[in-house]
């Protein structure tokens, strides 16, 4: 098994490699002279030069790439022009912001959208399925900055149920020790139970908007997969073997409806990682997304290959977590690693 | 129908419908069958005739489209229509079991087969785990799959389309069932593995004096294992005989036409006669008294009339107006002397 993991991993790295020359190219090719926005407006001719022989803009491409590559192998990811940062301080303080909102969203997505799939296709028909199928086609056709803005119109502005939607924590609350960034984790390990409610009462608008949007692809594919099961011989099998209806559901028939299921939460939480600056935006949630947007938007590079990179990296794990997942479901493909 | 003393199972009259966004289909009209203990009674018929319906209808697991819209059924006394629910949940799997085509399909492909075995038993005898691994260790070699304590935990796929079908079959004799439903159980599997998942299937019912059903359309493997055979054809059980006696004189014409039809011997492919037209459109309204008259070579206006199973002699019986009975009458009479 750990052999495989290294196997993987090392076959993951012609990947990884690839990321880098394509951010590396594409960051080069945006329009916006880095130099030019960073002399300010009204620096000269001479400044702007100088600040490009400064960043090192003034080389040839493949010269500014060696550099580059070298720098990466160092564990240098370079500075942030706008905040003067290394890139891989500020990413380790705004990823686990990005990460514990995106599993929050995740978790919850989970919880609701299995359930309702498998309910879905044991009544086809029924008013639980006409439910699941008014739920996913509201998840797809309403956009999550949308539903963002109207949850915090809803709960903030109208009821007041919900406290203002400005970042992970309320002004008067202080940030928990860091130990794995995750506000939720790290106060509940330092035993602080006012900073968790707190952290956790700024969570769930976000976590709902990400949620609602990543529940129809996880409930539908749940409803259609768990069908075609349900049809299936060995099912017929095992009713006719008289085993208990409940059995037959989840022991027979659910373990074989999750292979797609996990295919489809390798996606969206992949999708979710990056495309989240929306929610982030509207929530002022201080994560990777609006961070690496911010960067866009001033030609500053570092960042911006940084951000890439790391979710690059993100990506490559979370494909071995449902590799292995897979392998733990179905010993099929145990077989094949 | 009254109901026979020694008879394990007994369908009567069963008609069974599906609903479907097309119509209506009749998929079984009136069936009647009786199956004593210790018996083996082949179906025979070409697909579609029913077949499988009749015995998803008799284990209670058939589609949520089909509705029993007449007749009953009778298993040990018991009247299997009046508790469809978890009294016939206890029955399936421990009294009455079944096996499939396709063995590879038909078991769970990422559970251990010794656990699929064990599963069954545990629902059926309550008994812990650890003695439902031993019963179902017995259960492999039972099904002489050699090296159980190795097999119990292979997956399906692990296995070859035989020893699946091995497995399928201790999972349906775990329990000791007295009827046993075999469905096809040698489609998909090489000839020489047929003949010995058949005699399998042969040996364990003899010696348990289990009562079997077995559903084919080779009609050599039906002649070769079955006590008796019933013809289906289109919905109706068309004729109901002592093996030897219905394939040495068929007196329904389908019957006739489905053993020329069966290659055997040294016969030649050019020899085989194909039957003419196809299985009537079950959705009809108007479906005919008998359903073979639009392919039948002998059909003639007193065919219309309302049509049964009725008995040529004590053991063999035909749903036809026109029976080839002039094929065998000497022999018939004088089997009714002697029965009598």
């Amino acid at each position: 098994m750990f052999q495989m993991i290294v196997k993987r991993l090392l076959g993951a790295l012609p990947a990884l490699f690839g990321v880098v020359i394509v951010t590396f190219v594409l960051t080069r090719a945006l329009p916006g002279d880095p130099a030019a926005y960073f002399a300010g407006p009204a620096g000269s001719q001479e400044a702007i030069e100088e600040v490009r022989a400064k960043l090192g803009l003034d080389r040839s491409l493949p010269e500014q790439f060696v550099l580059y590559l070298r720098d990466l192998a160092h564990g240098d990811w370079g500075n942030s022009l706008t905040t003067g940062q290394p890139v891989l301080t500020e990413l380790a303080e705004r990823l686990p912001a990005s990460l514990e909102l995106t599993l929050a969203g995740l978790v919850l997505a989970v919880v609701v959208a299995i359930p309702l799939g498998v309910l879905a296709a044991t009544r086809p028909g029924a008013w639980i399925d006409h439910l699941c199928r008014a739920i996913t086609t509201a998840g797809v056709s309403l956009p999550t900055f949308f539903t963002g803005l109207l949850l915090a119109y809803v709960f903030y502005f109208l009821l007041g149920w919900a406290p203002s939607p400005l970042g992970r924590l309320d002004p008067y609350t202080t940030a928990p020790e860091f130990i794995t960034g995750f506000y939720l984790i790290d106060s509940l390990v330092m035993g602080d139970g006012a900073t968790f409610v707190a952290a956790a009462k700024q969570l769930v608008l976000p976590a709902i908007t990400l949620a609602l949007f990543v529940l129809a692809p996880l409930a539908r594919m749940t409803r259609a997969s768990m069908l075609g099961v349900l049809s299936a011989d060995f099912i017929r099998t095992a009713r006719a073997s008289g085993l208990h209806p409940l059995k037959v559901l989840f022991v027979y028939a659910f373990r074989n409806a999750l292979l797609p299921v996990l295919t489809t939460l390798g996606m969206v939480f992949s999708f979710l990682l990056g495309s989240n600056v929306l929610v982030e935006k509207v929530f002022a949630w201080p994560g990777v997304g609006s961070f690496a947007i911010e960067a866009l938007v001033a030609s500053d590079y570092a960042p911006v290959q940084g951000f890439v990179l790391a979710m690059a990296l993100l990506y490559v794990l979370l494909n071995q977590l449902i590799d292995i997942a897979y392998g733990l479901v179905d010993p099929r493909a145990r077989l094949e690693s | 129908m009254s109901h026979t003393p020694d008879a394990l199972l007994e369908v009567a009259g069963l008609s069974v419908d599906f609903r479907t966004r097309s119509g209506t289909v009749h998929a079984l009209d009136k069936v009647s069958l009786t199956l004593a203990s210790g018996e083996t009674l082949g179906l025979v018929g070409e697909s579609g005739s029913g077949k499988s319906v009749l015995s998803f209808a008799i284990m209670g697991i058939q589609d949520a489209a089909a509705r029993i819209s007449a007749g009953s059924l009778h298993f040990a006394g018991q009247d299997l229509l009046a508790n469809r629910g978890k009294a016939m949940r206890t029955l399936r799997g421990r009294e009455l079991a079944m096996i499939f085509q396709n063995p590879r399909v038909a078991l769970n492909p990422i559970r251990q087969v010794g656990r699929q075995i064990a599963d069954v038993i545990s629902r059926h005898t309550g008994v812990h785990a650890a003695a439902c691994r031993e019963r179902a260790l017995q259960c492999l070699a039972e099904v002489r799959i050699p090296d159980p304590e190795r097999r119990y935990d292979a997956y399906p796929f692990e296995l070859s389309g035989g020893m699946c079908q091995r497995v399928m079959i201790a999972i349906a004799l775990a329990c000791k069932p007295r009827l046993l439903i075999a469905d096809e159980p040698t489609t998909g599997l090489d000839v020489t593995t047929q003949a010995a998942i058949m005699r399998l299937i042969h040996d364990l019912s003899a010696r348990r004096q289990m009562s079997t059903l077995l559903i084919t359309h080779d009609l050599s493997l039906a002649r070769a294992y079955c006590d008796r055979i019933a013809v289906m054809h289109a919905g109706h059980i068309v004729e109901v005989g002592p093996s030897a006696e219905l394939f040495a004189h068929p007196c329904h014409p389908y019957s006739e036409r489905l053993i020329a039809a069966t290659p055997h011997g040294a016969a030649a492919l050019s020899a085989l006669a194909s039957i003419p037209g196809n299985l009537p459109d079950l959705r009809r309204d108007d479906l005919p008294a008998c359903r073979f008259a639009e392919r039948c070579s002998r059909y003639g206006a007193s065919c219309d009339a309302a049509l049964e199973l009725r008995p040529l002699s004590a053991t063999h019986s035909v749903a036809c107006h026109r029976a080839l009975e002039d094929a065998i009458p000497l022999r018939l009479e004088t089997e009714h002397v002697t029965s009598a």
